[in-house]
Parts: C-alpha cells; sequence; structure tokens
C-alpha cells in the first residue's frame, strides 16, 4: 500500500464523512420541521432509484452535474473558482437553439457533433471575458462570473421574449425541435426490445459525458499540457520559474471550464426541454461547486458525485409529494452543506480520515504479514 | 425626465444604495481583518428571511432587526470559526453560505407558512415609518422647497443608520486603536502577533460586526423595501456590495460612493424603461443589466491597482512570524 494510495483513500473517506455530516444536519432540519428524516430520506432513495424511469432522470441530471463539476474542477485546477457555469451554460443554449433553428432537415447524429462543438465554444467564450479579467486586470472571477450570470439570464430571457418565441406562442420558450432532431432517449431504446418502462430524458449525452470525463483525465494527467496546468495552480512561483506561462494557463482553465459546463445546454436542449427555455440550467452551475469539491477535482470522483447529486435532485422533488412541509429546497441545503463542510472543515474532517484509514490500513497489513 | 423629477430619482437612488451600503461596510470589516467575505449575498438574505418572519410576528420593525442581526451574527461567526479556527478556505465557506441560504430560507418559509418561500406581508405598524418634512420654513422658495421635500422624504431610520455606520467606520479604522489594529490584521497579522494583539479575537470581533451589518442590511430589504421577505430577493446586491468594497479601494467613504453610483444606476432604471436611442426600442433587460455591466467596468478599471488587505483570504497560525 504506497503513500498514494492512502492519501486518496484518506481523501475519499473525508467525502464520505463530510456527505454523512451534511446528511445529519439535512435531518436535523427535517425533524425541525415535524417530519422522520428516516422516511424522508427513504423516500429521496425510492423516487431515485426505485423505478426505471427515476433512474433515468437520476442519471439525466448526473449528466449535467458531470458536465458543471468537470468545468468548476478545471478551473479549480488553476485556483480559480468559475462560479458563472449557469450563464455560461445558457449563452452555450443560445448557439444549440439556433443551430436547431437553422438546420431543420438535419437528424440528430449529424447535429449532434455541431451542436457539442457550439455549445462548448459559446460556453468559452461566455467565460472568455471574466478570464481575461483575471489574467490581464486582476479582476476577482468569483465577481465577475456571478456578474456574467445576471446578464446571461436577462439576455436569453430578451432573446427567448422578443426574438425566438414563435409567434402567437404566450410561453417563454424558443420553438420546439424537430422530432428528428431529439436525442434518442435510452429508456426509449430499452422499450424497443419490449419492455415498457416510463419515460425519462436521460439519453446518448451520459456517454459523451463520460467520454468528456476520460479526456479531462488524459488530459490533466497524461500530457504536459495538464502538467503545466495543474502546477500553476499548486505553486504559481515555481511553475513561472519553471517557464509555466501562468496568466496563458490561467486563462485556458477558465475558457475550457465553461466550455465543459456549455455542455450541458446540449443535454438538456436537444435531450430533455426540446426548446429552449428559460432558466434550463437553473441551480446547476452551483450544483457543479459541490460535485467537484466532493470529487477532489478528479474526474472519477466527479462522476461519482454527480449520481449522488442526481439522486438528491431527483429524489428530492418527489419528497414534497409525500411531506407537505418539507420542500425540495432541502436539496439544496444539503448542496450548501456539502460545499461548506469541503471548504471549512476540511482540516477538521482530514486528520480523523487519516488516522481512519491508517489504522484500517495497518491492521490489514499486519494480518497479511502474520498469515 | 424634467427637472422635478432629479429630486425624486435621486431620493430613490439614496434608498436603493441602503442595503449594499450597509453589506458593503460588512465586508469592509471582514476583510479589513484578513477575512475574503463572499458570503455577503448568502448573510443578507438571512437576515431578510429573519427580519420578515420576526417582524411579523412582533409586530414590530424594531424587534425585527435585532432578529436579522441575531441571525447575522450567528452565521458571520460560523464563518468566523470555520475561517479561523478551521483554517478553511474562505472563497468556499462564502459560496457555501450563499447556497445555504438561498435553500434555508426557502425551506424554512414553506414549512411555516406554506407561501412558496415567502413570509407574511407587514402590516404598517411592523415597518419602520418613513420621514415626510414639509420644510414649510422655505415656504418663500417654493422650488428648493419641493426638491428638499422630495430629496427627504421616504426615508427611514435605517436611511440614517447606514450613513451613521459609514462615518463611525470611518472614525473607527483611522482614529482608534481597533481600527488600526484592524487594518494591521488584515495587512500584516504577524505583526499584531508581535504586539501582542490575538489575531484570532481580533478577526472574531471584525465578524460580529460583519454579522450585524448583514443583518441590517437584510432588514432593509424585507421591512422597507419588500414589505415581506421573498425568495432569492438579494438578487446578487451582496456580490455588487462586494464590488463596491473592491472598486471603493476597502475605504469607506469611496465605498459609499460606488454603492451610490450602482444604486442610481438602478434608480434609473424605472426612469430609463421604454427609453428608445435612434429610432430603436431599448430592451428593458439591457436596462435592467446596467448595475452588473457597471460592476464588471469599474472592476476592470481599477482592480489591477487596487490595494487590497495583504493578508485576506489567509488563515493566521499564531506566533507564524
Amino acid at each position: 500500500m504506497t503513500a498514494h494510495t492512502q492519501s486518496a483513500l484518506g481523501g475519499l473517506l473525508a467525502s464520505l464523512l463530510n456527505i454523512a455530516a451534511a446528511l445529519f444536519l439535512g435531518g436535523v432540519l427535517i425533524l425541525a420541521v415535524g417530519e422522520n428524516p428516516f422516511r424522508a430520506y427513504a423516500a429521496v432513495l425510492e423516487g431515485a432509484f426505485g423505478t426505471v424511469d427515476g433512474i433515468g432522470y437520476t442519471l439525466h441530471y448526473a449528466t449535467n452535474f458531470i458536465f458543471s463539476g468537470l468545468g468548476f474542477a478545471l478551473a479549480a485546477h488553476v485556483r480559480q473558482f468559475n462560479i458563472g457555469g449557469e450563464g455560461q451554460a445558457y449563452f452555450a443554449g443560445l448557439i444549440v437553439a439556433v443551430l436547431c433553428i437553422w438546420l431543420p432537415w438535419m437528424p440528430w447524429w449529424a447535429l449532434l457533433p455541431l451542436a457539442v462543438a457550439g455549445a462548448a465554444l459559446f460556453g468559452a467564450a461566455w467565460a472568455a471575458v471574466p478570464a481575461y479579467l483575471v489574467v490581464r486586470r486582476n479582476c476577482h472571477l468569483v465577481i465577475t462570473t456571478i456578474m456574467f450570470n445576471f446578464i446571461a439570464s436577462l439576455l436569453m430571457i430578451y432573446l427567448i421574449v422578443s426574438v425566438l418565441r414563435p409567434a402567437g406562442s404566450m410561453a417563454p420558450a424558443g420553438p420546439g425541435l424537430e422530432p428528428g432532431q431529439r436525442l434518442p432517449q435510452i429508456i426509449d431504446m430499452i422499450n424497443s426490445f419490449g419492455f415498457r418502462f416510463q419515460p425519462a430524458p436521460l439519453n446518448v449525452m451520459i456517454f459523451v459525458a463520460l467520454a468528456v470525463s476520460y479526456a479531462v483525465y488524459r488530459a490533466l494527467w497524461r500530457t504536459k499540457w495538464g502538467y503545466e496546468l495543474r502546477a500553476a495552480g499548486a505553486n504559481d512561483r515555481a511553475a513561472r520559474v519553471a517557464g509555466v506561462p501562468i496568466g496563458r494557463m490561467t486563462a485556458q482553465a477558465i475558457c475550457l471550464s465553461g466550455a465543459l459546463v456549455g455542455l450541458m445546454a446540449v443535454n438538456e436542449i436537444m435531450g430533455a426541454q426540446h426548446r429552449l427555455t428559460l432558466d434550463f440550467a437553473l441551480g446547476y452551475g452551483f450544483i457543479g461547486i459541490a460535485v467537484a469539491l466532493i470529487g477532489a477535482n478528479t474526474p472519477l470522483g466527479i462522476v461519482a458525485a454527480a449520481v449522488l447529486f442526481g439522486a438528491l435532485y431527483q429524489g428530492g422533488a418527489s419528497l414534497v409529494f409525500l411531506f407537505p412541509s418539507v420542500s425540495r429546497e432541502v436539496v439544496v441545503v444539503l448542496q450548501g452543506l456539502v460545499i461548506f463542510f469541503a471548504g471549512g472543515l476540511a482540516t477538521m474532517l482530514r486528520p480523523y480520515a487519516d488516522a481512519l484509514t491508517g489504522a484500517l490500513l495497518s491492521r490489514s497489513t499486519a494480518k497479511t504479514e502474520g498469515a | 425626465m424634467d427637472f422635478a423629477d432629479i429630486p425624486l430619482l435621486l431620493a430613490s437612488a439614496i434608498r436603493l444604495s441602503i442595503p449594499l451600503i450597509f453589506a458593503a461596510i460588512a465586508g469592509l470589516y471582514a476583510e479589513r481583518s484578513g477575512i475574503i467575505d463572499i458570503g455577503l449575498e448568502g448573510k443578507m438574505l438571512l437576515g431578510a428571511f429573519a427580519a420578515g418572519a420576526v417582524a411579523s410576528v412582533a409586530g414590530n420593525p424594531y424587534v425585527g432587526l435585532l432578529g436579522a442581526m441575531a441571525v447575522g451574527v450567528m452565521v458571520s461567526l460560523v464563518q468566523g470559526v470555520a475561517s479561523v479556527r478551521f483554517r478553511g478556505n474562505q472563497l468556499v465557506l462564502g459560496l457555501a453560505i450563499n447556497i445555504i441560504a438561498t435553500g434555508l430560507t426557502v425551506f424554512v418559509g414553506i414549512a411555516l407558512y406554506a407561501r412558496g418561500g415567502q413570509t407574511p406581508p407587514l402590516p404598517d405598524g411592523a415597518r419602520f415609518s418613513a420621514i415626510a418634512p414639509q420644510f414649510s420654513w422655505l415656504e418663500g422658495v417654493p422650488a428648493l422647497q419641493s426638491a428638499l421635500a422630495g430629496l427627504a422624504g421616504g426615508h427611514t431610520i435605517l436611511t440614517l443608520g447606514a450613513f451613521v455606520a459609514v462615518a463611525v467606520t470611518y472614525l473607527v479604522l483611522y482614529h482608534s486603536s481597533f481600527g488600526l489594529r484592524m487594518y494591521a490584521c488584515g495587512d500584516k497579522p504577524e505583526a499584531l502577533d508581535s504586539a501582542g494583539v490575538s489575531v484570532y479575537r481580533m478577526r472574531y470581533q471584525a465578524m460580529v460586526i460583519n454579522g450585524l451589518l448583514c443583518g441590517a442590511a437584510g432588514a432593509y430589504l424585507a421591512i422597507v423595501q419588500g414589505g415581506a421577505f421573498y425568495r432569492d430577493m438579494t438578487a446578487g446586491q451582496g456580490y455588487l456590495a462586494l464590488a463596491a468594497l473592491i472598486f471603493g479601494n476597502w475605504k469607506p467613504v469611496r465605498v459609499l460612493l460606488v454603492c451610490q453610483l450602482f444604486a442610481a444606476t438602478d434608480a434609473l432604471q424605472s426612469r430609463l424603461q421604454g427609453l428608445s436611442i435612434a429610432e430603436v426600442d431599448v430592451p428593458v433587460q439591457a436596462i435592467q443589466a446596467m448595475p452588473y455591466v457597471l460592476a464588471i467596468l469599474l472592476l476592470a478599471i481599477t482592480a489591477g491597482k487596487s490595494e487590497a488587505p495583504l493578508a485576506g483570504g489567509k488563515p493566521y497560525t499564531k506566533g507564524q512570524r
């Protein structure tokens, strides 16, 4: 057992302790409004994994959170906090919707690569100004990206309501996609074998999300570029001396962060909403922060954490039906608590986690040595 | 818009600036002591909820204000302990507070009132009464009289409170040993430590003041502006306050002026709606985006040469000299 594996295990345990602590406090909150937290959490699990369509929704949300988590993590590797994921996703949604409107004859499989490229480009473009301002003008990324979220939201309201909305339509949404432009839903594919499961928006974008996660892993840990990027974040003075262009790495990381988050738009617009809607990514950017922190900014951890938060998001929706006084905002509180513990008490939890892994590991090695 | 509108516009700008001033000055204490505070938005929101809920129960705005301040201090102290004692990442902690606040206010609001996250509308008795001075001694100069009456009318005791807070902060920061120590605490905590002053205690004290002021900012939103708590009613004002703090270079009077600038663009919104430039109608959303765009422009102009507290964001270890 190497020190590296031991530290990774300690990190995993710290993440699990973090989630447990957040769930505990969330439970106290549910208890405070007079409901049974165990029953509430059981209802969340049941809603998230109890039915095939529940799983479909859970994994659909997880797809979004993989993108927003990877995006946040990439910028976090250069010690920048891109909290503008929502704005970047809205702007990316614009090009996805426009491509669908421009190319109505094109089937989904031809449109998908264009939409992915367009969403990445527009997501990166919306992050480019804050990236420039960080590198050249030393402007705090948290403030500029949150301002860009508000601006993106207002821009999309204007474009949807005044430009893209079909004549005579009252709903604040763009025109609907052609049936052939919709991404195939995985439950439909399963049903074509004779099953009769309820539909859910889970679609082929989950495979794109997994492929992108692997690509991010390769790029960050198996290329010179990734090494330089992580070096710029880990110790900028040492990296600068070694000839790493800190400013350029920072700008690239922030723009790529926007590109990754932008891919959520393809999943939501071509896979679920089938039109450009207002606020289609509402809250997803912030969930990405929790996902990235729990996943320790590594692709594998992010995929796992995205499924966890997908389950909370989907299961949280079913809480409302069962417990009138519990609203799904409890999930937002859980997200916030996870972020709080990851940011604030990581140093408190980590020694216990390390001690525990150390104790477990020494026992297991003692056993093997004894045998 | 004619000349007579200007005092009304200014009065409305001043009213809109009050929560920004409270929040920005709250941030000034935290950051001057060395704790970066991204959590202003969340603490304002929690304060607003507490104010709305407590004022509606008590039927008294002052009790509501106290409730908001109590909640603000509690949250600030939790943030302070996590930043100071547990050496947490201050950016992440602030973000976490903002996210917890958006969820918690709506969760508790729905559980208590079942109004979609809103608190009950406050009756007049539970709101601060607005002053309406007539300046009758100026009857001879009606233009001046109506201008002054327009400018001074509609304010509450909290308007005065915000300006007093700025004045007191100015005096404290530059003319008291407490303020000078706080200054040192944010720039060179090891020097303060060498002088035998506890860096930790300094930061906790700053966070208590921060919480009181965040509570006041929230109370203004719920009791004076909204007449109730509405979900996400801060709408980015905590972040705007942070931008004002940076553009104001962590100096109270400059921060006050920047808050006025933000509030003035906000106040102009209602006047500019329906505006058309060269026959083209300006979209209302473009006007609504003005404060956010202005914040980015101001930051881009100055942040490069800002004088941020040097030790901001860095946890301090006692005896590390």
